[in-house]
């Protein structure tokens, strides 16, 4: 039995493994970007709509909260051609993701909401700004402030969460180290790889959200 | 086009998978805890080898996806000779990462109960174990178990990624029933609905102790006031 370690069979294959970066980027990236815009509105129709926009967000956030990534990929990918909609796995993976990171923002910004002062709120009223500038400007911009650092750290798990999509034939990095596997039959080395890059990936993003965050949000409270 | 409708069969099949389900997040949480009490204790030992040993413990489990701890330690196994194994590649993975968020969040807590307690255990002539165990973990436990029974959930949703290196848990059973009667909705519905049962109780849990923690806290900051006037 061969027991040492051989990287070399995995690394030639390296430019594989960078267009599998490639996509697990563009799948966070997209996913990141609908499910923030998803969780802003929530998070406003949460705070501020009437009941019958506040409750189902309420059993949105607690449904998709309560059950696995996992289970709502395969309800997404199964479900939407039954109604006509008939996506690639990529597509129907970037719409499982968003949803799924969209109920988690919107609970996060939720929270920050709540803890801008109502007076600042009525300060604005009485100025008479618009209800528009006013999320716009006096609620959003110190909510999200607020729970930045919490939300870059849901942006981070949702970057490792990719991984898992290739369980409904989605290509990404994971999907293509499964192939590896299977082409050279140095699993463990792949997998050791993966882990290595999947490790670089989130210490990078981590850095990136930090710079966003101190460029954002410079002034002092 | 379906071998067969979804049924009560069907439903009991999926009722009996979630048994490896709970069984393998039952281990995770036991594991995960004991783990993560050693790696508490190492992120505050005196040494700082051992903290940054603690460190990078946590950074890898915690900067990896669980998948591909998972996919390592199956095939690591048959590395090191051994028939690889689902449900032992699950449980030492669960319970290894689990160490690293539990390991988190009793640091958290631990870091929270105030330093004079550490200097006050020190001036009576406690070592560092001592001080952890007597003084510091029974003050911390309660900042703890709100972000504790929080993780859980986390766990019970997270153990559905097994299914991908074949063990039979209820994500598993969910696909398998899916193939063979071909109804979605019904199929990832009723998981989607175990799923929920396990998880939203725990959720509530964890919502309800983090409130009266929130309040404790704040009845602890008034009284300094009080003894002042």
């Amino acid at each position: 039995m061969q027991t040492a370690l051989q990287f070399g069979p995995v690394l030639i294959h390296l430019d594989r493994l960078l267009v599998g970066v490639g996509q697990t980027i563009q799948l966070a990236v997209l996913s990141i970007l609908f499910g923030t815009i998803i969780g802003t509105l929530g998070a406003i129709g949460r705070s501020f709509g009437p009941r019958w926009v506040s409750w189902p967000i309420a059993a949105y956030v607690e449904l998709i909260r309560n059950t696995p990534l996992l289970i709502q990929l395969y309800f997404v990918f199964f479900t939407l051609p039954l109604i006509g909609l008939k996506f690639s796995s990529s597509t129907a993976a970037i719409f499982a993701l968003s949803i799924h990171l969209g109920a988690y923002a919107t609970e996060i910004l939720r929270a920050g909401v709540q803890s801008v002062p109502v007076g600042q709120i009525e300060a604005a009223k009485s100025l008479g700004l618009s209800s528009y500038r006013i999320i716009r400007h006096v609620v959003l911009v110190p909510a999200v402030r607020a729970v930045y650092p919490a939300l870059s750290a849901q942006f981070i798990l949702q970057l490792m969460g990719t991984s898992i999509v290739g369980a409904i034939a989605a290509e990404e990095l994971t999907a293509i180290a499964n192939n590896l596997v299977m082409e050279t039959f140095r699993s463990f080395e792949v997998y050791i790889v993966i882990a290595v890059i999947y490790f670089v990936l989130v210490q990078a993003a981590s850095l990136i959200f930090a710079g966003i965050g101190r460029l954002l949000f410079r002034w002092k409270s | 086009m379906s071998l067969r409708d979804f049924g009560p069969n069907e439903l009991m099949f999926l009722i009996m998978a979630t048994r490896w389900t709970i069984l393998l997040a039952l281990i995770a949480f036991a594991g995960g805890g004991v783990i993560g009490l050693a790696v508490a204790a190492l992120r505050v030992a005196p040494l700082p080898p051992l903290r940054w040993l603690a460190a990078g413990y946590i950074q890898f489990f915690m900067g990896t996806p669980i998948l591909i701890q998972l996919f390592m330690a199956y095939y690591g196994s048959s590395l090191l000779g051994f028939r690889p194994d689902p449900w032992a590649a699950a449980a030492i993975t669960f319970s290894l990462n689990g160490g690293a968020f539990f390991g988190e969040i009793f640091r958290g807590s631990i870091d929270a109960v105030p330093k004079g307690q550490w200097e006050a255990s020190t001036a009576l002539g406690f070592r560092f174990l001592p001080t952890l165990r007597l003084v510091i973990l029974p003050q911390a436990v309660r900042l703890m178990l709100p972000p504790t029974v929080g993780f859980m959930v986390q766990i019970v949703k997270t153990t559905s990624v097994a299914s991908l290196i074949g063990l039979t848990e209820l994500a598993r059973a969910a696909t398998q029933v899916n193939t063979v009667t071909f109804q979605p909705v019904l199929v990832f519905g009723t998981v989607s609905l175990i799923y929920f049962m396990l998880c939203w109780p725990l959720s509530l849990y964890a919502g309800y102790l983090e409130r009266k923690v929130g309040q404790g806290l704040q009845v602890k900051m008034k009284k300094p006031l009080l003894l002042a006037s």
